[in-house]
């Protein structure tokens, strides 16, 4: 069996899970990681999406988060979540109104940074829902 | 000097408003708990985020983005001033507002200038006799019942885009820290430019002797993490002030409660000395009446 180590999912409101896993999968900006024990220190911004946490006992968890940051350093992997909740419990029709609001955003954009930046919002956004369907 | 009846009457309604006051008193004392779970449960996020700031200040070269360092100029000043809704919370309101005025009256015979964000309704309501034309905004969450992230973040956002348009130059919320029930302090927290020198002292050696990889550059988390860090500030204060709401108004209306209890005791003697004298004054009549005969 794989090593574990201390994962902590932590939203604004409260800590949502601290405990020993084996790995964890994390939508980072840059691409999906997996982190499992010993992994080198990162840090990372990560965009909505599904982690996917595979605990001591090899039971599988998944859950959505919107957004947030994940740092990875030797204690283990802490989770900075922005709105995560278990991702059978997830709002899809609040998720699909924040693409809506997402597309205004990008029709009422102004600047051109502006639009890319929404854009890349409702992009992410309409990622994640694709993850979210297709499980 | 009041009849029976007069005295009998005050008696019942400094009874009934003492009902009510201890009422008001249980509901902040229940309040109170869930105010201050809530408050602890939003701890873990906000120690975190001291830590990963501190951390990745260290790894960015050359300067921050501009909330971080600020413009370089303090001409310019925005108070978020954090209040209750509601009132009945003995000095709660007038306290945090009193240490804003302070900083105000000290900062404005600097020369500075002074702008306030008004947030909650009493807020609004205590300042804006003399500071109106100083109040850029207002904000109240009358219909919000459990403070949460949302809120934190749309105030947030205003503050931010404020910040972009130049509006002002530093940043200070007021709202009151929780001690204890009884005790409530009126705090001033600078939140832009960041104030980092507390997050750095307390992640010690270990931490940075290892080496961090970042995706993006730290530059690119950075930019998002410190608006983030500042919603995260404003809602550990909006978190406290709740708390510390509940807990004037639960010893305020303790107060109440017992002022009302004392008024009654003194009440209660004058209507039975009242009922003696009325009583000894008929008996004389009669006994006289019988006297006489």
């Amino acid at each position: 069996m794989a090593d574990s180590f201390q994962f902590e999912l932590v939203s604004p409101e409260k800590l949502l899970m601290s405990e020993a896993v084996t790995a964890v999968s994390v939508p980072g900006s840059e691409g999906f990681f997996t982190v499992m024990a010993k992994h080198a220190p990162v840090m990372t911004t990560v965009k909505p999406g599904i982690v996917l946490v595979t605990t001591e006992s090899g039971e599988e968890q998944r859950i959505f988060v919107q957004g947030g940051f994940a740092d990875v350093n030797e204690i283990g992997l802490t989770l900075l979540a922005e709105h995560a909740s278990p991702a059978d419990e997830v709002d899809l029709q609040a998720l699909d109104q924040s693409i809506r609001d997402a597309e205004e955003d990008v029709a009422d954009a102004t600047s051109p940074e502006a639009k890319a930046h929404a854009q890349h919002k409702l992009d992410q956004l309409k990622e994640a829902r694709e993850g979210l369907s297709a499980a | 000097m009041a009849s029976l009846k007069d005295l009998r009457n005050r008696i019942a309604s400094v009874k009934s408003t003492q009902k009510i006051t201890k009422a008001m008193q249980m509901v902040a004392a229940a309040k109170l708990r869930r105010a201050e779970e809530a408050a602890a449960a939003a701890r873990p996020y906000a120690d975190r985020m001291a830590s990963v700031l501190a951390n990745i200040a260290g790894a960015v070269e050359g300067d921050g983005p501009p909330l971080m360092v600020g413009t370089g100029k303090d001409d310019v000043h925005l108070f978020v001033v954090f209040t209750a809704e509601r009132g009945l919370c003995g000095g709660f309101n007038a306290s945090i507002v009193k240490l804003a005025r302070q900083r105000q009256r000290q900062l404005e015979a600097e020369g500075k200038t002074v702008k306030f964000l008004a947030v909650g309704k009493k807020a609004w309501d205590l300042m804006r006799r003399d500071l109106a034309s100083k109040i850029a905004e207002r904000v109240d969450f009358r219909d919000v019942k459990q403070i949460g992230f949302d809120e934190a973040d749309r105030l947030g956002e205003k503050i931010i885009e404020l910040f972009d348009k130049g509006e002002f130059d530093v940043c200070t919320i007021f709202y009151s820290a929780f001690q204890n029930v009884i005790t409530q302090v009126p705090t001033a927290q600078q939140i832009i430019p960041a104030d980092l020198s507390e997050g750095t002292k307390d992640d010690g050696d270990e931490a940075s002797s290892a080496v961090y990889e970042y995706e993006p550059e730290p530059g690119a988390i950075l930019d998002a993490l410190i608006p983030r860090n500042i919603k995260v500030q404003i809602l550990h204060a909006m978190l406290e002030n709740a708390a510390s709401e509940q807990g004037a108004r639960m010893s305020a209306m303790d107060n109440a409660t017992r002022n009302a209890g004392d008024m009654i005791d003194r009440l209660s003697i004058s209507y039975n000395r009242q009922r003696q004298a009325q009583i000894t004054t008929e008996l004389v009549e009669i006994i006289s009446g019988a006297e006489a005969l």
